[in-house]
């Protein structure tokens, strides 16, 4: 039986989320914060759990590649992962498995595809926080293996255009690795909307007295964006992406929506919105899309 | 001399971990070393290293943690092998740069975290440049969104804080030339200078740092982002950064010890040795910056937006003096150098922040400075300075209500009890005799900036 996508998440990575949650692996502690997100993922997790998958593949803005999409080869990583921007929040000791076999079945569609792909077979490489927080937040009980794709930065050498050219033809690579597999798999686009950050930090960073978004044009796009996923105007949301990513700063330059939205054949259904909150001034949604009908 | 050398070294992994699959690379590796003699023989004692390879977003970040230990491995080169490194990192000293950086408006933290995830281009540059950890190090990151004016003060914080121990440092820069990479893999011996353009740039920044002209590279800023550089930032910054912490000037002898291609990039070593000689006139076309005070508002509707709202680039304007607990700023007295307004009432009283001699607008010090930008010891008039710290204090007291003759107590600060007592004394009582305030003298160590004399005072508050 061909394999499937039987969902596609859009999951954000603020390490915040994980540093408020207080789980046993985080070093360290908070009172409280970003429960709107938080409360967002559960409802997430919670409509996962009547779904049957088998592996899960996130495309992380963190792991940043020059040339090419690179995957991560190694089986099994353990190790701990400190946030270079935020260390004081996040410092993450990490097991996980990889989904080797469905990894490199995609780099060599990919290949095939015109595009530079690459396995990562470094043990001691360290696994970016970014796939780390949005696969934490997704499934915390980390017993489904992960396909790790990393960030191919296009954009910044070409356009937005290419990179979303780039994505497509990752998409195509993915879903035909999916298929071939006969595996049931769930994609993670981890990336926030709106990416201006805060240049200063609250003494308490989970003062949410201090949280709000960076700029009120930036809400009005990322409203936007929304509204577009919502009412299932996917392809009008890639279509006006380019102008999206420029004008609010957006994360969506990392590709990663971009290629799970292609994967997901450009839904004409409604995507589920589970939350919408900012994080140190950025616009973070996390967001459902379900192939198989809704939850 | 505090700041013994400079030294620009490329971060990409390659001279680290396969000098010899290319010829080139192998150059730089053999500039590294030649860079690494340099240093050496400089008498440096300490490493500061600046790298545009650790991006921040919250300020900017000093790493701290006095003996790092990981096994680095690259993310985009990751096929080349780990690095494994246990660094000797001067956390004394990062902890003094960071409360430097704050007193300077800037937003700053150090870093003390295992495992916190050091940037390839540190341990490259610290691996080649110091393998046996002979010398302490230091390592600040590279704020994203920064701009040149708080590239400029994290400059100078940098400096404070090599000033105020006395550390010999060589300043380390990781960078390259023209950042772009081949977006395809490449056999070793087809590595080349990605674009002609590039390579012409590239020859034009080398000869001008072979020439000592570091002040002229750091004014090209600006058009180096907009001609040869991959925009993942806002700017090029590390020349504003260097010149900042070595001298704003073309004093130097520079020498390029190599220059490669480094998968597409322009890589170079290249050395910047204080030199006595004039190497051109300093051709300022932007102010010159001490403290930063946020980035302009260039939206008018983000005033009050908070947390991250840009900052006026003038500093407030006097409020009510009456009003308990105001602060009380003017545009008559010179500016501070600090998160403190000039005075502060509380009931009956004001408080007046330390005031020193310098002019407000010029920062001119009346006498003259102390020392040069060097740390060279200046003759200077401590009369000058004195007659200029009771003036300042008068126009602080004036734009409070309030004057010289409501003084109640004076604390003066002396750098050098010994040379300056008998002439900041007489004038002092050509001011305050008739007045009678309590006073007390102190002999201090340094003051933030090149003077001799600073007072402290408390003043009756005008009547509300």
């Amino acid at each position: 039986m061909a394999g499937s996508i039987v969902a596609g998440v859009l999951a954000p990575h603020p390490p915040h989320l994980v540093y408020a949650e207080n789980p046993p692996q985080n070093e360290p502690r908070a009172e409280c914060g970003w429960e709107p997100l938080r409360w967002g993922y559960e409802r997430l997790r919670r409509d996962l759990e009547s779904i049957d998958y088998d592996a899960i593949i996130v495309l992380s803005p963190h792991w940043q590649t020059y040339v090419g999409h690179h995957f991560l080869g190694v089986p099994h990583f353990k190790s701990l992962s400190v946030d270079p921007v935020f260390p004081n929040l996040f410092r993450f000791h990490y097991e996980l498995d990889v989904d080797v076999e469905l990894a490199r079945a995609i780099a060599a569609e990919g290949r095939e595809r015109g595009l530079v792909t690459k396995m990562m077979e470094n043990p001691d490489f360290r696994v970016d926080y970014g796939t780390i927080v949005s696969c934490h937040l997704t499934r915390p009980e980390w017993d489904k293996p992960i396909v790790a794709i990393s960030s191919c930065r296009s954009a910044a050498y070409y356009s937005v255009d290419v990179m979303a050219e780039q994505a497509r033809a990752l998409a195509d690579a993915t879903k035909a690795a999916i298929a071939a597999s006969g595996k049931r798999v769930v994609l993670l686009a981890s990336n926030s909307l709106s990416h201006r950050h805060f240049t200063t930090e609250a003494d308490v960073p989970e003062d949410m007295s201090r949280e709000h978004i960076m700029h009120h044009g930036q809400y009005l796009w990322d409203m936007r964006a929304i509204d577009l996923l919502r009412r299932g105007k996917t392809q009008q949301f890639i279509d006006e992406m380019p102008e999206f990513t420029e004008q609010a700063i957006s994360e969506t330059d990392a590709g990663a929506l971009s290629w799970m939205l292609h994967a997901l054949d450009m839904p004409s259904y409604a995507a589920e919105l589970y939350a919408y909150g900012t994080v140190i001034g950025t616009g973070n949604a996390v967001m459902g899309w379900f192939p198989g009908g809704a939850q | 001399m505090s700041v013994v050398a400079g030294v620009i070294v490329p971060g990409i992994p390659h001279p680290l971990l396969c000098p010899d699959a290319n010829e080139g690379w192998g150059r730089l590796r053999d500039g590294f070393a030649e860079a690494r003699r340099i240093i050496r023989e400089s008498g440096a004692e300490r490493l500061l290293i600046y790298s545009t390879m650790w991006p921040s977003v919250i300020g900017h970040q000093i790493q701290a943690h006095p003996q790092p230990e990981w096994v680095h491995v690259d993310e985009l080169f990751h096929d080349l092998g780990s690095i494994p490194y246990s660094f000797r990192i001067d956390a004394e000293f990062g902890e003094r740069f960071c409360d430097c950086a704050r007193s300077r408006g800037l937003q700053a933290r150090t870093v003390a975290y295992h495992g916190f995830p050091i940037d390839t281009g540190s341990v490259v540059a610290l691996k080649l440049l110091n393998p046996d950890n002979e010398l302490a190090a230091s390592i600040v990151s590279s704020n994203v969104y920064a701009d040149r004016a708080e590239t400029v003060v994290l400059g100078k914080a940098a400096r404070e804080a090599i000033d105020a121990d006395g550390v010999k440092t060589a300043i380390v820069v990781v960078m390259t030339l023209s950042n772009r990479l081949f977006t395809e893999f490449i056999e070793p011996g087809e590595d080349r200078i990605h674009s002609a353009k590039d390579e012409e740039w590239n020859a034009k920044l080398l000869e001008f740092l072979a020439a000592g002209r570091l002040e002229d590279v750091a004014q090209l800023s600006r058009t180096i982002q907009n001609q040869i550089r991959v925009r993942k930032v806002v700017n090029f910054k590390p020349m504003w950064w260097m010149s900042a912490v070595m001298g704003q000037h073309n004093r130097y002898d520079g020498s390029v010890l190599a220059y490669a291609p480094l998968f597409g990039t322009g890589g170079a070593v290249v050395a910047l040795m204080p030199a006595s000689t004039n190497r051109g006139d300093r051709e300022f076309d932007e102010d010159d910056v001490e403290h930063f005070r946020g980035d302009r508002s260039v939206l008018a509707d983000t005033a009050a937006s908070g947390d991250a709202a840009p900052v006026s680039a003038t500093p407030p304007a006097p409020s009510a003096p009456h009003v308990d607990g105001a602060p009380i700023n003017t545009a008559a007295a010179p500016k501070p150098v600090g998160a403190y307004p000039h005075a502060r009432r509380e009931g009956d009283l004001l408080f007046l922040s330390g005031v020193g001699p310098r002019q407000p607008g010029t920062n001119a010090i009346p006498g003259g400075p102390i020392r040069d930008e060097h740390g060279h010891p200046l003759d200077y008039d401590a009369a000058a300075q004195t007659e200029a710290v009771i003036e300042n204090i008068r126009v602080i007291l004036e734009a409070a209500g309030s004057s010289l003759d409501d003084v109640i107590d004076v604390t003066a600060f002396l750098i050098d009890m010994d040379r300056d007592f008998a002439e900041y004394n007489a004038v002092y009582a050509k001011h305050f005799t008739k007045i009678g305030a309590t006073r007390t003298t102190l002999a201090i160590r340094a003051l933030p900036t090149p003077i001799a004399v600073e007072f402290k005072v408390i003043a009756r508050a005008p009547a509300s």
